[in-house]
């Protein structure tokens, strides 16, 4: 099983590295949108530091949301997708693979980049931290909870606008722990640990439930 | 005697039956009204501590967003029943409920805005009962925005069942994270509510109108259904007999 969950995670990886573009599109989406909020409210830098988590996160989850509707679809497109619910390996094990690659390629850059957020609104070293971490296990969340909608909304017309609006609400809780425990970092003394061992939760719920129901969705689908 | 617990399960026994329940929903979905908006406006005190007439909205705001609430878990064990036994008649049902609760979640909203102009001098709160109404209208949104996206009925069932299901797990997640976005200090609700407290005959007018806007879901969603039904077994026999009869 764990080779299967390599194979598809290597295979995903190769074809990705062969078509570096788009892995750079998300990460400059999300670039422009968390520039862009400086240019529209001002640059004041209370302000900005104020705004800074709810809006890194609002950008990091309309960046990786308009990557989802990559996740399956040249798979799709090709009939890879068909093979892979005929092999006997569990889909949902195939699933996480591709969920994995995904994630590495959409949501850990924005991970890396978050730095570079927290310099353009003043955000002090700690917070950056923080910041960091919190989207480290933030976003495979984002990517898990897509899936199920990408495998929804597979090969549909509209399909992005589609997937945004079945998949944006489910996001809330995450982007309310995230950008609750940035803005908490601020204040001294205060506890962060709550707020990690939520989000956590919410991860190891999502690792669990989400490939069999993405899985199912992907039945429904291509059926 | 042995039951035949699937009877009405099958469309074309079920949509004559739904044809002779809808008049006596309908029905009382007039008479409670009436009864609750007469109790609620004529029996009821004007002022009620420090507000005025206004308070009355409650009479439509409540039973709104009960119904809204709990419409979305009946269409989900719809949903569930439709993927579980896969009978068609499970999922037109859940489609015709969509529409349906996506009213009485708008008309929740709308009027808790009424209300909160008229007591707390603000349209919009952000109040966390507020915010969970707001996202279960997304919930409501999507749903029916996947079901009409997918041209093939058989597909838009099941995806939109499944994409129901997702919602109701996610439901009570989204619900606590907006009421307690600090999780060290988890604030109580802005506002507690009781019927404990309340006055005898607004609480009985309130309840009236909560049965009405039920009789109200029974008959509409009953009647959607039948159109979803013709629609969907235009091709079927019985249908063409019927409408044949009823030309």
């Amino acid at each position: 099983m764990f080779r299967t969950f390599r194979c598809i995670v290597m295979r995903d990886l190769t074809l990705a590295m062969r078509r570096r573009t788009d892995v750079l599109t998300t990460l400059f989406f999300f670039i422009i949108v968390v520039s862009l909020f400086p240019l529209g409210v001002g640059t004041d830098k209370e302000t900005l530091r104020h705004i800074a988590p709810g809006v890194a996160w609002v950008a990091a989850l309309l960046a990786s949301m308009l990557a989802l509707e990559r996740l399956f679809a040249s798979d799709h497109a090709d009939g890879t997708l068909e093979q892979m619910l005929l092999t006997p390996q569990p889909m949902s094990v195939l699933v996480l693979g591709k969920v994995f690659a995904h994630w590495l390629l959409t949501g850990l850059p924005l991970v890396l980049i978050a730095p570079l957020v927290g310099l353009q609104y003043h955000l002090s070293d700690t917070s950056i931290g923080v910041m960091m971490l919190a989207l480290l296990v933030g976003t495979p969340i984002l990517s898990l909870i897509g899936a199920i909608g990408a495998g929804l909304t597979l090969g549909l017309r509209g399909g992005g606008i589609l997937l945004s609006l079945l998949v944006l609400p489910l996001y809330i809780p995450v982007m309310i722990y995230g950008a609750g425990v940035v803005s908490a970092s601020a204040i001294e003394g205060s506890d962060l640990q709550a707020y990690f061992s939520i989000l956590a939760a919410f991860l190891v719920v999502a690792l669990v439930f989400s490939p069999w129901a993405a899985a199912a969705a992907l039945r429904i689908s291509v059926e | 005697m042995s039951i035949n617990w699937f009877k009405y399960s099958s469309p074309a026994t079920f949509y004559p039956l739904a044809g002779k329940l809808v008049p006596w929903f309908a029905w009382l979905t007039a008479i409670l009204t009436l009864a609750g908006l007469y109790w609620g406006f004529f029996q009821t005190p004007d002022v009620l501590s420090e507000q005025k007439e206004y308070y009355r909205i409650i009479f439509i705001h409540v039973p709104a967003a009960w119904m809204s609430m709990w419409l979305y878990f009946v269409l989900v064990c719809w949903a569930l029943a439709g993927l579980v036994f896969n009978t068609r008649l499970s999922y037109m049902m859940a489609a015709a409920i969509a529409p349906t609760g996506a009213i009485a979640t708008f008309i929740a909203l709308w009027t808790g805005a009424f209300w909160g102009k008229t007591s707390w001098g603000t349209w919009w709160d952000w109040d966390p009962r507020m915010t969970s109404e707001l996202i279960l209208l997304f919930l409501y949104v999507g749903y029916m925005a996947l079901q009409s996206a997918i041209d093939d009925p058989r597909r838009a069932d099941r995806a939109s069942a499944l994409l129901a299901i997702v919602g109701l797990v996610c439901v009570p997640v989204i619900f606590w994270s907006v009421n307690c976005p600090d999780p060290t200090q988890c604030a109580a609700l802005h506002q507690r509510s009781g019927t404990g407290k309340m006055e005898s005959n607004i609480l009985i007018a309130m309840l009236v109108m909560v049965f009405a806007f039920w009789m109200y879901a029974f008959a509409v969603i009953l009647m959607r259904v039948r159109n979803i039904i013709l629609e969907r077994e235009r091709h079927a026999t019985w249908v063409n007999e019927l409408l044949e009869t009823e030309k």
